[in-house]
Formats: structure tokens, sequence, C-alpha cells
């Protein structure tokens, strides 16, 4: 262990190093939650209580997910790809800490000062202009939980798609097509509780699950008991099979290492 | 130190040649190359763009594995043991930093120290040496993205060698930098591989740096070890030839004397070579005698011509110091 708490200290640093972008950022997320919010009251007043949720838990929902997109990088990109493009990631190897290890702590890192920094102006705003529907005390630590696991479920998908570059030497295809699927299978654009039939089954199953749609239904408390355990191992899960596949590509990418540059 | 024994790396390039075919052609950048280096040597690393000098590097580091051949580095299989190894050898990519970009100079530095478990009373020591030495203190606190490229190289310096590590493997580490930054950090090297005794595998492009500190050079080519030895004794064995320019007083045809053509004419100046069995004095006193000469200057071939026939593959510059296996 030793050096990593460092590197999720330094990766929290690091990424509130510039509060006038993260200020820009929450601003951007505030505005987007208004478009959305108006768009899903606009639907619950044709189709009230769809997928369950009533017109409070929708726009809760939108709000909590706009605050999620700093933390769990839902657009995607990790630093790393880069340095695998540019050759940097030389330093990377050299290093005596492990590669997968060493990101995850500076990507929590990260998540966290995106959370100081970016999810509080659209939360409040949400709260303050909107029905809003505030979690209950005992389920904030679940959320607490639940959004540590989005956000490694998250790195970790990130992480496989930076490893990809050491095949593909290219990730915009790869990106773009993660970039969708997160959208779309995460929850963000509509929650994954109105999608009907099998398409629901399988979103609800998806590792983008995890990240957006099982933390934001946590907060608001749509889990009791034995139900919200499931929901986080539901996560956990996710969280460990990723990052035993980016485990196994670190291995494999080690072996056929050609460092790109230089 | 550093055992490399007949190492070999290949890669293989695949390249588009149709739609859906590629064509994949292997690719020796490493041709069987041995050598070895003793401990507290300060070795030169030399050789043209792409003549396997940073393949070598990330082998020696256990970043890439040799496709074939022994290679040891404080008696460690690199590729094996590179976590082990990375304890104690220290790494400088010039081009490259090891340094967070964004947080001041002092945090990368004692990250160093729990990435290497370094203890904290040795770190505090060697921490306020290297700052003494590298002159670190006015910009401890500035965001590495602030500092000047010298600056951020003195750094990097500084982070390779915190963990006391018995090897310094540095990958260019004067590119870019000016005159000033470049005798800080030779004064600098010289100075940990005179009192510390550690050892120093430098590549660089700087002949400055060659001539100044290594004792010793290797010279690579296509993969090759093209020389192997001290480096008076390369300038030594070397063909070179002079070069007298000489400027008359008007302009001219091509001076011709003695066997001896001018190669060069750019209105009244001439370039003669002289081979080595010319006697420079009888030249110049013949010249004087036959043309109205303004002024004559004498140039020794240096460091870089050698090196420069030696990249091009000139034959007759290839009289390693030292037997190299072919």
């Amino acid at each position: 262990m030793g050096v990593l708490p460092w590197v999720w200290w330094y990766g929290l640093r690091r990424h509130a190093a510039y509060p006038l972008g993260s200020a820009t950022e929450a601003l951007t997320n505030t505005v987007f939650g208004f478009m959305r919010a108006y768009v899903l009251i606009a639907l619950w007043q044709v189709r009230p209580s769809l997928g369950g949720y009533d017109a409070t838990d929708a726009v809760t929902f939108c709000f909590i997910t706009q605050a999620l997109i700093g933390p769990v990088q839902i657009f995607g990109g990790m630093d790393l790809a880069e340095r695998i493009r540019n050759g940097d990631i030389a330093i990377d190897l050299h290093r005596p800490a492990g590669l997968q290890g060493w990101w995850l702590a500076d990507d929590l890192g990260r998540a966290a000062g995106s959370l100081l920094l970016r999810a509080g102006p659209p939360l409040l705003a949400g709260a303050l202009v909107f029905p809003f529907r505030a979690p209950a005390p005992e389920n904030v630590a679940a959320f607490a939980v639940a959004l540590l696991l989005a956000v490694t479920v998250s790195f970790a998908l990130r992480y496989l798609v930076a490893m990809g570059m050491f095949w593909l030497r290219d990730d915009r295809g790869l990106n773009a097509v993660t970039l969708v699927m997160s959208l779309f299978f995460s929850g963000m654009i509509l929650p994954l509780v109105v999608f009907p039939g099998t398409l629901g089954t399988v979103a609800r199953t998806l590792p983008w699950a995890a990240m957006i749609q099982v933390p934001a239904d946590v907060f608001l408390g749509r889990y009791d008991g034995v139900e919200l355990v499931g929901a986080l191992a539901f996560q956990a899960a996710w969280a460990a099979l990723l990052l035993g596949t980016g485990a196994l590509a670190t291995r494999a990418a080690r072996r056929k290492l050609v460092v790109h540059g230089g | 130190m550093i055992e490399a024994e007949n190492v070999v790396k290949s890669f293989t390039v695949r390249s588009r040649s149709g739609l859906l075919r590629r064509t994949r052609t292997p690719l020796v950048a490493v041709d069987g190359v041995s050598f070895t280096v003793a401990k507290g040597e300060f070795v030169g690393y030399l050789g043209p763009n792409g003549a396997g000098k940073s393949t070598t590097i990330k082998m020696l580091t256990g970043i890439l594995t040799a496709s074939s051949g022994t290679l040891r580095v404080c008696g460690l299989d690199p590729s094996r043991r590179r976590t082990t190894l990375a304890r104690r050898i220290g790494v400088v990519f010039g081009q490259r930093t090891t340094l967070w970009w964004d947080l001041p100079l002092r945090d990368s530095l004692t990250l160093v120290r729990r990435l290497y478990r370094v203890e904290a009373a040795a770190h505090r020591e060697r921490f306020a040496e290297l700052t003494a030495l590298l002159e670190l203190g006015p910009f401890l606190d500035t965001p590495v993205r602030q500092l000047s490229l010298g600056q951020r190289m003195r750094g990097d310096l500084a982070a390779a060698l915190l963990h006391d590590p018995e090897l310094l493997v540095l990958d260019e580490p004067t590119i870019g930098l000016d005159v000033v930054s470049k005798a800080t950090v030779r004064d600098f090297l010289e100075r940990i591989n005179a009192e510390r005794g550690t050892t120093i595998l430098l590549t660089t492009h700087d002949l400055g740096d060659i001539e100044r500190l290594c004792r010793r050079v290797l010279i690579i080519d296509h993969g090759r070890l093209a020389y192997d030895g001290a480096l008076d004794e390369l300038r030594r064995t070397v063909d070179a030839d002079r070069l007298l320019v000489v400027e008359l007083e008007r302009p001219g045809p091509p001076i011709t004397l003695d066997g001896i053509q001018a190669e060069r004419v750019e209105g009244p100046r001439q370039w003669l070579r002289l081979p080595r069995s010319a006697n420079a004095a009888t030249v110049v006193a013949e010249l004087t005698r036959v043309h109205q000469v303004r002024d004559i200057s004498l140039r020794e071939a240096g460091i870089e011509d050698v090196l420069a026939a030696l990249y091009r593959g000139d034959r007759a510059y290839r009289r390693p110091g030292r037997p190299v296996a072919p």
C-alpha cells in the first residue's frame, strides 16, 4: 500500500488545482440540469408514476445525476491514454508500483476533488428551485459507498479503454462507442427505470447502470435492507470483474509492449 | 553494474498495405549488443537517432524485455525483477518528466520518499543535499508547470537520485538546456560520480556532455555496437584529416598543391583537406610562397567529425578501441 494514499491525495490536489475551470463546469452542469428537469417534468405530467418514479423523484434524479457527471466522469477519458500515445507511459512503467492501482488511486483523488468542487452547485440549485427529495440520514452513508463503487466502476471501464491504446494506437473510435454506451446505459439520458421490457432488464444489468442509476436510486431511498445490499453488491461485482480484467489487460500490455515514441 | 551479452530486441511493425491487408515487417532495434559497465564508471552511450539507444535503456530498466541475449543490471534480470531493480536505479528521460505537473516541485520530491520507502531521516539529509547541489531552493514551492526547462530538469535529477540509487541512467538530460543550465547539470553529474561513486550511463547527442564527463564511450549504430573504448583512444585511432582554411587576397581558381586540392571555394576563401601524412608547416609555407594569402587557419577534426564519419558508416573509422564482437 504505502504510496497509494499519497497518490490519492496528490490526485485530489492536482484536479482541484484549477478552481475556476471547475466552477465553469459546475455552472454548465447546473444549467443543463434545468433543461433536463423541464423535459422530465413534461414527461411525468403526461405519464405520472412512469417507471415507479413520481415527478419529484425524476427531478431529484436529474440533479443528482448532473452532480455525478464530474466525479463519475461519465463522458469518459483518462490522462493515461494520452501518456500511452506519447510514450510518457515509460515513466509509469518504470515506477516500482502497480500501474492500475496507481491510476485508481489518482482517479479516486480526482473524483473526490470533483465532488468537492463540482457536485454542490447543481444539487443546491435543484433543491432550491424544484421539489426535491433529500436522502434520509441513514441513506447518506449508503450513498457514499454507492458513489465510491460507481467511481471505481467508471475508472475500471475507462482504464480498459486506455489500455486499448496499446493495441489500437488511437482511442477516438473506442471513446466514441463507450461515450454513447455510457450516456445511454447509465441513465444519464433517461432514468433506466423507464426503459421497458428486455431493454430495461439488460440496461439495468450492464456495468454503466452501476455508475449513475444505482447510486441515484440509493440517494432516492428506493432500496431497503436486503435490496440495498443487493444493489451495492451489484456495483461491487462489476467493479471486481472490471478491475480483474484491467489487471489481465495490464499484464498482456506489458508482455506485448512497444513503448511508442522515443 | 551492467552486463549485457548479445542482447537483441526486435519489434514487429505492422503497416496497412491494402483495405484489409496488413504487412508485418520485423524490425531489429538492438542487434546483439554486448558490453559491461563496472561500478563507479561514467559511460557515454552514443549513436545517431534511431540507432537503438532508447530501446537499450528501456531494456536496462526492465520496461522492455530483450528478445534474446542476457542482461544483468545490479546483478538482476531487469524485466523479471523490474520492481526490485527500480528501487536500486535512478532514471531520467530528458524529454519526459516524473514530476507532478500541477503541484509544487516539493510535493513530487516528497512522493519519491513514499514510493521508494526511504527512511525519514535519510530522506531529509539527502533532500537537503540535493536541494543545495542543484540549487532547487528558490523554486521548491513553484508548480512544476511554471518551471523553466532547466529548473525542471534539475528537479527530475533530484527525483531520480533521492533514493540514493547505485546506477543512474540518463536519456538526454541536457536536451534543450541553455549553456548555464547545462553547466550546472554537468557539474552536478561529475560530482555525484566522483564523490558518491554513483555509476552513470549517459545517452546524449550533446558532445560537450561527452567530452566533459565521459572517460569511456559506447557507440551504437544500426543496433550494433560500433565502438567501445576510451574517448581519447577514439580520437587517436581515427584517421582524422585536418582542414586548412585559406583566405586569399582576391578570389581565384581552386588551389592545387602537392596533390592536395581545394574541396570548397567561396569567394576568396578556400578549404583544403590535409591527410594525416601531409606536413601542415610545409603546405602553409608553399601556399604563402605561391599565393597572396590574407589569413590561414588550421582545424583539427573534433569528436563531432569523428562521430559524423562513424555514423555515416565510413569504413576507415571503424576501428574499435577494444574488439567488439560483430
